[in-house]
């Protein structure tokens, strides 16, 4: 199955799990893990389809956070608002870092630097700064009214962070069937030769880094309303970076559905986790860091990949030589 | 403003710290000189070192420049082992993929000691952290002066390292041109995995001679991280020369900035260097290649 339908009938699924009389404690883990989703998504818009290695999409998330969360509680602006404000700036942040890196040059482990030390950049102003709260952090009234974006059951959240899922999912799927999608695939593939078939790589990769940041900021913008807090090392510190690739290259980087696959894998190990070695800090993301070494040396095309090989091999009754060709799109 | 005396204290202070930075660096940049790849998992590994300098202060009773003669070493093992036997076979030799199999390996290892030994920040006290020597009115704390000394001598020590031995030449080779080396009987893996033991061996020495009048907590290598890359990125990726002189230069950058602006603040304009070298000469001051 492809294409959008899939993507709905993958949603519609999802969606039907409240409906089944899940509990509050199935529902906070599923928002959680779709909130990871969510935030993966955004990084396999850059570094998935673009191989852009981002190790800083704490800077979109954060942005998008700290942007909703700020216009209410120092502005009174509405809840809603705030949110589309988040993303918008959240898209902005993600436009500027783009055009100072990607102008001047700046690709594969350096890119992946000069990401991580942005974000590091808005992780200490966001620690010193006033308007963010400092070292404090900023809190979100409790005001459980819908035009507050707040809701009494979680089953709401969860439809909500699940309809920006959805979103997430097909642009992703526009990204396969898009000359712009075909065009950006180019420029991971080879970014000289790209540009020699007459592919503008800078517009592109710019085009690329706002989407992406957008979604991520989106991601934030949901934190910061279902946990109505934040302070500067959950908005801008490096776990959300690393939780932003891990799920999408877990998943199967450069595919639809790899970043959910993963977020739902990986987030599921880490509970998995806490009940074999108790709520210590440290242990998930030890688990994390020693899943990602072990699905680059093992299965570089992650879950996603895994799974089309199998049903490859399924399919033709043996080692099948179809094995290779049918995962990316 | 400040007297001159507290400026040229601060200068000299940012000196003798910024030679252990190079220490930091240099590790780092000679695993890029002959790998090409960004080792994420530096700061890790310093974090790592720094808890073993501890526990063989506090458990064996070792004084840290003792058990330098003991960690260097036994870092090089450490790196020489995970480049031969994890990041090697792992990252099968492409570039992002080496990217993330040492990201990856910073986060166990960063987690793991946060485990086993909670967000805790531990200190020894040696004599060396306290005494300090007066020269001409400056005050220089003991243990910066040693640093700065054992990090020249074993920057003397790399060099012969490189140009006199067997091992160096070999080294060289591999950087220059992998495959022509490999032609001509190099085990290649065998040199990238002492080139990555040498880096981490670098990191081991930095340790002690850090741990006297600093802290280590599981986080502790993410503060020297970003300054090392700073310092790499600023030499110029691969260039030795560069990574001592860009020590030594971000050591008074911080210094300087710490004293005007407060010492988070300061890092800040670290992190502002950083990416503003990146943007305008990413070849660094000393590099010749991108």
């Amino acid at each position: 199955m492809k294409g959008p339908l899939a993507v709905v009938t993958v949603v519609g699924l999802l969606a039907c799990v409240p409906l089944a009389g899940a509990s509050n404690v199935t529902l906070n883990f599923l928002i959680v893990a779709m909130l990871a989703a969510l935030v993966g998504q955004g990084w396999n818009i850059l570094g998935g389809y673009g191989g852009q290695y981002s190790f800083g999409h704490a800077a979109f998330f954060g942005s998008g956070a700290y942007v909703t969360a700020i216009l209410q509680v120092r502005y009174g602006v509405n809840a809603w608002v705030g949110f589309g404000c988040g993303i918008v700036a959240g898209a902005i942040v993600g436009g500027v870092i783009g055009f100072l890196v990607f102008r001047s040059g700046l690709k594969g482990s350096y890119f992946a630097l000069v990401t991580l030390a942005f974000a590091e950049v808005l992780r200490i102003v966001g620690s010193v700064a006033p308007i963010t709260g400092a070292g404090v952090g900023t809190l979100i009234k409790l005001d459980l009214r819908p035009e507050a974006l707040q809701f009494q059951s979680r089953a709401i959240f969860y439809w909500l962070i699940l309809l920006l899922v959805f979103i997430s999912l097909l642009i992703a799927e526009r990204l396969e069937q898009t000359r712009f999608g075909a065009w950006l695939m180019a420029v991971r593939e080879n970014e000289d030769s790209a540009r020699a078939l007459g592919v503008d790589v800078f517009a592109v990769k710019m085009g690329a880094a706002v989407l992406s940041a957008a979604v991520t900021a989106a991601a934030g913008c949901f934190y910061a309303q279902y946990f109505l807090f934040i302070d500067s090392s959950i908005a801008f510190g490096s776990r959300v970076s690393v939780e932003a690739l891990l799920a999408a290259i877990v998943g199967g980087s450069g595919t639809v559905f790899g970043p959910l696959a993963g977020a739902l894998a990986v987030r599921s190990l880490g509970e998995v986790a806490k009940l074999v070695a108790g709520d210590a800090p440290g242990v998930d993301l030890a688990i994390y860091g020693a899943v990602l070494v072990a699905v680059v040396a093992f299965a570089p095309r992650g879950i996603v990949g895994l799974g089309a090989t199998l049903w490859a091999r399924l399919r033709t009754g043996e080692a099948g030589h179809l094995a290779g060709s049918s995962s990316r799109g | 403003m400040f007297s001159p005396a507290i400026l040229i204290q601060a200068v000299i202070n940012g000196v003798l710290m910024g030679a252990v930075y190079a220490l930091i660096a240099l590790g780092l940049t000679l695993i890029y000189g002959v790998l090409h790849i960004i080792n994420f998992a530096h700061g890790a590994l310093l974090t790592m070192a720094l808890f073993a300098v501890y526990f063989a202060y506090k458990v064996l009773g070792l004084d840290p420049y003792v058990a330098m003669l003991a960690i260097a070493p036994l870092f090089f093992a450490v790196g020489y082992g995970l480049q031969r036997f994890v990041i090697g076979p792992a990252a099968h030799g492409d570039d992002r993929s080496v990217m993330l199999v040492t990201l990856g390996l910073a986060i166990v290892i960063e987690n793991l000691l946060l485990y086993a030994f909670h967000a805790d920040t531990r200190t020894i006290d040696v004599p060396a952290g306290f005494n300090v020597i007066d020269v001409d009115g400056a005050l220089l704390g003991v243990s910066r002066v040693i640093g700065f000394a054992a990090v020249m001598l074993l920057t003397l020590l790399l060099w012969a390292l490189m140009k006199r031995t067997d091992t160096g030449k070999a080294i060289r080779a591999v950087a220059r041109e992998k495959l022509g080396a490999e032609l001509s009987g190099i085990d290649v893996a065998h040199i990238y995995a002492v080139t990555f033991g040498l880096g981490t061996a670098c990191l081991g020495i930095a340790a002690c001679l850090l741990i006297p009048t600093f802290y280590v907590n599981p986080t502790v290598g993410q503060s020297f991280i970003l300054v090392a890359f700073t310092i790499v990125v600023l030499g110029g990726m691969g260039s030795v020369t560069g990574a001592l002189l860009g020590g030594l230069f971000v050591g008074v950058i911080e210094s300087l900035g710490g004293l005007f602006f407060g010492e988070t603040l300061g890092q800040l304009g670290i992190f502002l260097v950083f990416i503003l070298v990146l943007l305008v000469r990413p070849t660094g001051l000393f590099g010749e290649r991108a």
